[in-house]
């Protein structure tokens, strides 16, 4: 294609991308640099119901007057990005300097919200992704040695996961997994320990919630490799079968060498979302117990009274930088054999 | 509810026969009336009101809907207003403040406002603010059956709380006699602020928003928060305050720090459990630390008029609202809440809310950067709760993560 040709080719999605993708990631970038002006506060006697007192109440004037001089707030340079609620730079400085062993430092970063939500964010992304693509493989395999008549409906039945929405999916497995619903009923009846609550320790809902993703990530997973089982050559595996190899050789020698391009595909695209698991924090009410990048955003975003955007802008450019980390690895792996083919 | 069901039926019917809508007699010339609310009960009731006022020039619209608090700083600040009705309580008004977002009453009460009572007005530096209609708290809800065959007494305060619950354990009669709304998120710092409150202390410095919980009565509510969850559920970290009331309702529970608002649906005749609702006796909230005041905070529900709306569209406003709190409101629907309406005769189910009133509990604090410190508590206690952190760890950390927010909200340096 001539050079000329390709640009307005690209033309039209390279000017989408741009306006909704890039703009907004600079102005997210611009975003967390900035806090809100400082409050001009006055004490005033407010009164109501249950009596009078005398309180702070912001002077909206005034403080209206700064924000319209300049709209964007205060400019605070990295100091969101180092502050508790983030990096948390000048803690992890402290508890480094004294603490009582490595367990007391694992402890005490664990507690910083930020470095919580990454233990559960990673812990999700590098358990779910490997474990709902092998689990997706092998329902591909077993549904394309079903007989035509029963794979329409198994293959439906195996979608459902991804069918229903992912709040909606947790909701229903939540209320399962309570002490009185079915699953929890009769968890705790077949391990006659009545104190067996699968919501109740941190352990059993981190389970419980990756057992969750794997199960609504395996269609997606299932859905590709179906589609590339329908492209293995015939001809390799009849030959295979004609050389004597097992069901099982078949699959390893031919499968799954003629999956692996599809298999770098899924990882990439299931890293990214999983990277931004949110729903099943909310669907189980696991916020005790687990926290998500993409929950942080969340909370500072729907606070109680004030959205926090500065902040909220920081963790999502923290985000983006954990995608980019993440995805390091896979892309290096695809651009070499790119680079390989092409040679 | 009936009632106006059927109301709202006849006006249809008529507006099918005759072409006209029949508007309640609300004095509307004119104008536009959106309101925006939160979803509960009593909300709804009045909302309900409002939209009786619809006629010939005067449209009436409502969005209720547990996101009011998102909505509402940005529907409001654009000119004109999306909504001219912002239902608010003690903490939803303060954003409204902070942006100067809604107009002083004054005026209007004085054409208007003829049957409000001098209570229901919500005012900061002698202006009047907001208009409330109803109160609100939590409150001992207890089974007094239960009670009665373990022989304890009625709790006067938490650490009675605890030791029924312990001999209604001992005894045998439940596994997990309490419960309590401590999933993390608005309703665990719910439960710290009620009990701290019970201490008599201030959450901050006066004048300043430097926090000032990190001491004793701090300590001691953390402990008693933990002291109750051994009485609950393994899982209460996930019970949010509806969660308990269906625990409740479901008779697994002896004694709870429930909603008033929903006293009406425990032992109102709509209850799903005849038996339990019976049984459910409604109590001030127990007093916290030898204190002699309510461990609770109190809420109002009201209303706030936009500021950035035509003076036709606010005098609507106005006058559906007070059409929707006339007096006759507050008769007709008694078990909704406990109204601050005249002539309101409380029912049944206000008498939680008015005992631990007259407990001298005291309001949920109306400051700008209270909403920064509950989620600074919902986020941290949890950790304590599940013994991952001791007492004073917990409140070194709720300290440093409210000054994070409040130094990124401009409230502190």
């Amino acid at each position: 294609m001539k050079h000329r040709t390709f640009f307005w080719f690209i033309l039209p999605s390279a000017l989408a991308m741009l306006l909704f993708i890039a703009l907004p990631i600079v102005s997210v970038a611009i975003q967390s640099l900035y806090i809100e002006h400082e409050k001009v506060m006055v004490t005033v006697e407010s009164c109501g119901p249950f009596g009078c007192s005398k309180d702070t109440h912001v002077d909206a004037e005034k403080t209206l007057a700064l924000q319209r001089a300049e709209p964007l707030g205060r400019f605070n340079g990295l100091g969101t990005y180092l502050n508790r609620s983030h990096l948390a730079v000048g803690e992890i400085g402290a508890i480094l300097a004294s603490n009582s062993g490595p367990a007391d430092i694992v402890a005490r970063i664990y507690a910083l919200p930020l470095y919580r939500a990454l233990a559960f964010t990673l812990a999700y992304c590098i358990l779910v992704t490997p474990l709902a693509m092998i689990l997706g493989f092998f329902i591909a395999l077993g549904i394309n040695g079903l007989p035509h008549l029963v794979k329409g409906p198994a293959i439906f039945l195996s979608l459902l996961p991804m069918i229903i929405t992912p709040l909606v999916g947790a909701l229903i497995i939540y209320w399962m997994i309570d002490s009185n619903g079915i699953i929890g009923a009769n968890l705790q009846a077949l391990f006659h320990d009545p104190n067996l609550y699968l919501k109740a320790s941190p352990v059993l809902t981190w389970v419980v919630l990756i057992v969750y993703g794997i199960w609504t990530n395996a269609p997606f997973s299932f859905v590709v490799f179906y589609a590339g089982l329908q492209m293995v050559p015939h001809d390799t595996l009849e030959s295979a079968m004609v050389d004597g190899a097992s069901r099982w050789e078949r699959i390893h020698f031919v499968v799954i060498p003629s999956l692996a391009p599809l298999a770098t595909f899924v990882a990439l695209v299931q890293l990214m979302d999983n990277f931004r698991v949110f729903e099943p924090i909310v669907g189980f009410n696991a916020s005790a117990n687990a926290s998500s990048l993409s929950s942080a955003i969340f909370d500072d975003l729907h606070g109680q009274n004030a959205q926090l955007f500065g902040s909220a802008a920081a963790t999502s450019m923290l985000t983006i930088i954990g995608v980019v980390i993440l995805l390091t690895p896979v892309l290096i792996r695809t651009w070499r054999e790119f680079s390989r083919k092409g040679a | 509810m009936k009632h106006l069901l059927g109301a709202s039926v006849s006006l249809a019917v008529l507006t099918l026969l005759g072409g006209t809508a029949l508007a309640a007699d609300c004095g509307i010339a004119s104008g536009s009336v959106r309101i925006l609310s939160n979803d509960f009960d009593v909300l709804k009731v009045v909302a309900d009101g409002a939209k009786e006022c619809a006629g010939d020039k005067v449209t009436v619209t409502a969005n209720l809907t547990t996101q009011h608090k998102d909505l509402q700083v940005p529907a409001l600040t654009i000119n004109p207003a999306e909504y001219t009705v912002a239902m608010v309580a003690n903490n939803s008004i303060a954003p409204l403040l902070n942006g100067d977002l809604i107009r002083p009453l004054d005026d209007l009460i004085a054409k208007y406002g003829q049957d409000l009572q001098p209570n229901q007005l919500i005012k900061v530096d002698g202006k009047t603010v907001a208009i409330a209609f109803d109160a609100n708290s939590q409150h001992l809800f207890y089974r007094k059956d239960i009670l009665d065959k373990a022989g304890v007494q009625p709790p006067k305060s938490y650490e009675d709380v605890l030791a029924a619950a312990k001999t209604i354990k001992d005894k045998g009669i439940l596994d997990y006699p309490l419960a309590a709304a401590d999933k993390p998120g608005w309703d665990l710092g719910a439960e710290f602020v009620n009990l701290y409150l019970g201490t008599g202390a201030d959450f901050f410095e006066p004048g300043s928003a430097k926090l000032a919980i990190n001491n004793e009565n701090g300590l001691k509510t953390l402990q008693m928060m933990k002291d109750l969850t051994q009485y609950m559920p393994p899982d209460y970290l996930t019970y949010d305050a509806n969660e308990m009331k269906a625990t409740y309702l479901a008779g697994k529970v002896a004694m709870m720090d429930g909603w008033g608002s929903y006293a009406g649906s425990v032992i109102g005749p709509d209850s799903p459990s005849k038996d339990i609702a019976a049984e459910t006796v409604l109590a001030a909230a127990p007093t916290f630390n030898g204190g002699s005041i309510a461990a609770a905070s109190l809420w109002w529900d009201g209303f706030s008029i936009a500021k950035n709306i035509s003076d036709e569209d606010a005098t609507a406003s106005f006058q559906a609202m007070m059409h929707a709190i006339r007096p006759e409101v507050a008769t007709q629907h008694p078990d909704v809440a406990p109204w601050l309406i005249k002539g309101f005769k409380p029912g049944p189910a206000a008498v939680g809310v008015i005992a631990t009133a007259n407990g001298n509990a005291k309001p949920y604090p109306m400051l700008p950067y209270m909403g920064l410190l509950h989620t600074a508590l919902s986020n941290e206690i949890g950790d304590f709760l599940k013994g991952s952190k001791d007492a004073q760890k917990t409140l070194d950390d709720i300290g440093a993560a409210y000054a994070a927010a409040a130094k990124e909200g401009g409230f502190l340096n």
